[in-house]
């Protein structure tokens, strides 16, 4: 049973094992809930989903399983998945009137206009999975007249519907948790965690009580020892690229900001403008008056420190290309030999870019500094903050 | 046994669904949500309803898995061994019993609820594992065993601040608690202010969802704000008219127990400025 929603839920990248299906069957078979198909897809969404995050596209696979868009012909008919037509049919059926039911029947008769719908459904859903909003089938729809809502099997203008009636799964409401959107403070504190490397130095102020037990119990008189406190150890690098196209991100990168300013004592941070050249700045008013020379940075901050450019890499190709091609001054030296450098003097040292991964591919330059880094840009997302911090804690 | 909800809690079916489903199959229920939903309402909630005892265990950030089923207190020991107290002997008396055990060694159903089981270190869950899915462990010091005889209904809160490992997760059943929505919320206030005056009542929503809709806010005021809030209102009589402050101010009345954050106070400071000119 249920199988093939299992196979495409694990097809859909929501992590369920067969332990979670097996748990379902077993609560099935409890009588938790009565055949019902609501009842079912709360059940299902409480043993299969263990993330908000995965909660979206459970519904999404929910909805396409069990809305009877595949699968119904000839032998399927007993299998569970025959449910929603069953179900299409009594909510038509319970709200249609005695008009619309003749209507029906010019049009060819009940499966005729499911069939018609299902067509139509299945129009829809393609259609939505192009990018674009859904469609209304008002006008010149034979669904029209029914007040046919795709959102849901709303069929019936009639006979006011509780919210209820529309399948919940439908409504998509978490679509907001996907992990591939962008984040809040605190996430970003949980993802930069996973670079924390403790070490224990400095001053023995800690009470330690595993050692003072070993060494009494060596020395045979109470023996008190102590320890230094655990630290966070690792030294964290920044360079944000500020003015220009990065306005549409500033709340992002403020984001990312503060959570990284809150999360490591070691952090140091620079501006640089589209590329990084010759001169940095620790202050955006007085970014010309105090300009901290990049070689000087090279040379201070050992290759221990873990760097992260954060910027969105769209300018124009000669900013990384050429020598002088910077748009704010002339730069002795091209764009590219002193990412170069940097790299070479920090091999921890990603990319964080708050443009969309998908819309990377668009412009050049995203794909020249990408390489620049072999690869390691990853987008400003948790997902892609996950993926950096994991690159920069793994060690050489 | 089956949770359908108490007189003041308002539970939706899919919320039901999860925690019969968890009793039933003897399964901890991991609710998760937006802070002020009543995650952990909730299991005080299913205690109330089912008439079980309720044991707690507020998980703080230097909580051990260790300290749930019970602790060894060595140094006491080592101690009355020093001043030659005789209870030393026996070591069952420096043992202290963790909730676990208490939970596991009750005798009858409770309910065990584990909170913000995502404050504690990263590893806490995975060391509790074992523990949670045959509902026993093993006392290493005396050599028992501490098996439930009942197994206690055991709820996790968690308030996502860390992942929880996938072995974990799918050893439990899990629930999002979503913000109400108007109805839902209306049935809940209902549920705290029986015969609050209708208008106020939607007054404080109309104003509310204003308020929780505003793009920017810092924190979203959530259940337990609307809450504390209506309690203010009901408890100065405010008229439903004088909700909306006057002209000159964005900010409804006693908007303190609404907005926590001044940033947000003064974006709707600066809203109402804007709305003025």
């Amino acid at each position: 049973m249920f199988i093939s929603f299992f196979l495409e839920l694990k097809a859909a990248k929501v992590p369920v094992s067969l332990r979670e299906y097996l748990s379902l069957l077993e609560a099935l078979k409890a009588d938790i809930i009565t055949y019902d198909v609501e009842g079912f897809y709360y059940l299902s969404r409480a043993t299969l989903v263990k993330d908000e995050r995965h909660l979206d596209r459970f519904d999404q696979v929910f909805s396409h399983v069990f809305k009877g868009l595949e699968g119904l012909e000839g032998a399927d008919i007993l299998s569970p998945e025959n449910l929603p037509e069953e179900w299409l049919r009594k909510l038509a059926e319970k709200h249609l009137t005695e008009e619309e039911k003749k209507l029906i029947q010019s049009l060819g008769g009940f499966d005729k206009l499911m069939e018609t719908l299902k067509k139509r459904l299945e129009e829809q859903k393609e259609r939505h999975q192009g990018g674009s909003k859904w469609i209304g089938t008002a006008g010149t729809s034979p669904f029209g007249a029914y007040g046919y809502n795709p959102e849901g099997v709303r069929i019936g203008q009639d006979g006011s519907r509780n919210r209820r009636a529309v399948k919940v799964w439908d409504k998509r409401e978490f679509r907001n948790f996907d992990d591939t959107v962008e984040l809040g403070t605190r996430n970003i504190k949980v993802a930069l965690k996973r670079l924390r490397r403790w070490v224990r130095d400095g001053a023995q102020e800690e009470f330690d009580l595993p050692g003072t037990i070993q060494s009494t119990a060596e020395h045979g008189y109470l023996d008190v020892r102590t320890r230094p406190e655990r630290r966070n150890a690792v030294k964290l690098l920044m360079f944000f690229d500020v003015g220009g196209s990065m306005d549409d991100h500033i709340r992002t990168i403020e984001e990312l900001f503060s959570a990284a300013r809150s999360e490591f004592k070691h952090m140091e941070y620079f501006y640089f403008h589209n590329c990084l050249y010759e001169g940095v700045w620790k202050d955006n008013r007085r970014r010309r008056a105090e300009v901290t020379s990049t070689m000087d940075l090279l040379h201070k901050y050992g290759s221990d420190y873990k760097v992260i450019f954060v910027g969105d890499a769209s300018m124009s190709p000669y900013e990384i290309r050429e020598a002088g091609g910077s748009v704010e001054h002339w730069n002795a030296e091209p764009g590219w030999v002193w990412l170069r450098r940097a790299q070479q003097q920090w091999p921890h040292s990603i990319w964080l870019n708050p443009v969309q991964e998908d819309a990377w591919k668009y412009t050049a330059s995203i794909g020249m500094i990408r390489q620049l880094f072999d690869g390691r840009m990853y987008p400003l997302t948790l997902r892609g903050l996950e993926a950096a911090t994991r690159e920069l804690s793994r060690k050489s | 046994m089956r949770f359908e909800g108490t007189a003041s809690y308002v539970a939706d079916k899919d919320l039901m669904v999860a925690v019969n489903a968890a009793i039933a199959l003897e399964r901890p229920l991991l609710v998760k949500g937006e802070p002020g939903t009543g995650k952990t309402e909730l299991a005080r909630q299913i205690a109330t309803a089912l008439g079980l005892d309720i044991i707690e265990w507020n998980i703080k950030s230097t909580t051990k898995a260790q300290q749930g089923l019970y602790e060894y207190d060595a140094v006491s020991r080592l101690r009355d061994s020093q001043l030659g107290d005789s209870r030393f002997n026996d070591i069952h008396n420096y043992i202290k019993r963790g909730k676990l055990w208490d939970a596991f060694a009750a005798g009858k159903k409770v309910v065990l609820l584990i909170d913000e089981i995502d404050k504690a270190d990263i590893e806490f869950p995975n060391d509790l594992l074992q523990e949670l899915d045959r509902n026993e462990f093993f006392v290493y010091e005396t050599g028992e065993t501490i098996r439930a005889e009942v197994r206690p209904i055991v709820i996790i809160t968690s308030n996502n601040e860390k992942e929880l490992p996938d072995a974990f997760l799918r050893r439990c059943f899990f629930h999002y608690i979503r913000f109400p929505d108007l109805d839902t919320l209306k049935q809940i206030v209902d549920v705290h202010f029986p015969g609050i005056k209708p208008d106020l009542l939607r007054a404080a929503l109309t104003t509310f969802f204003e308020v929780r809709e505003t793009p920017g806010l810092k924190k979203k005021p959530s259940t337990s704000e609307v809450l504390d809030w209506i309690r203010l209102l009901v408890a100065e009589d405010v008229d439903p008219a004088d909700l909306r402050g006057d002209a000159k101010n964005a900010l409804p009345k006693l908007h303190g127990a609404l907005l926590k954050n001044e940033q947000d106070v003064h974006l709707f400071e600066r809203l109402a400025f804007m709305a003025r000119r």
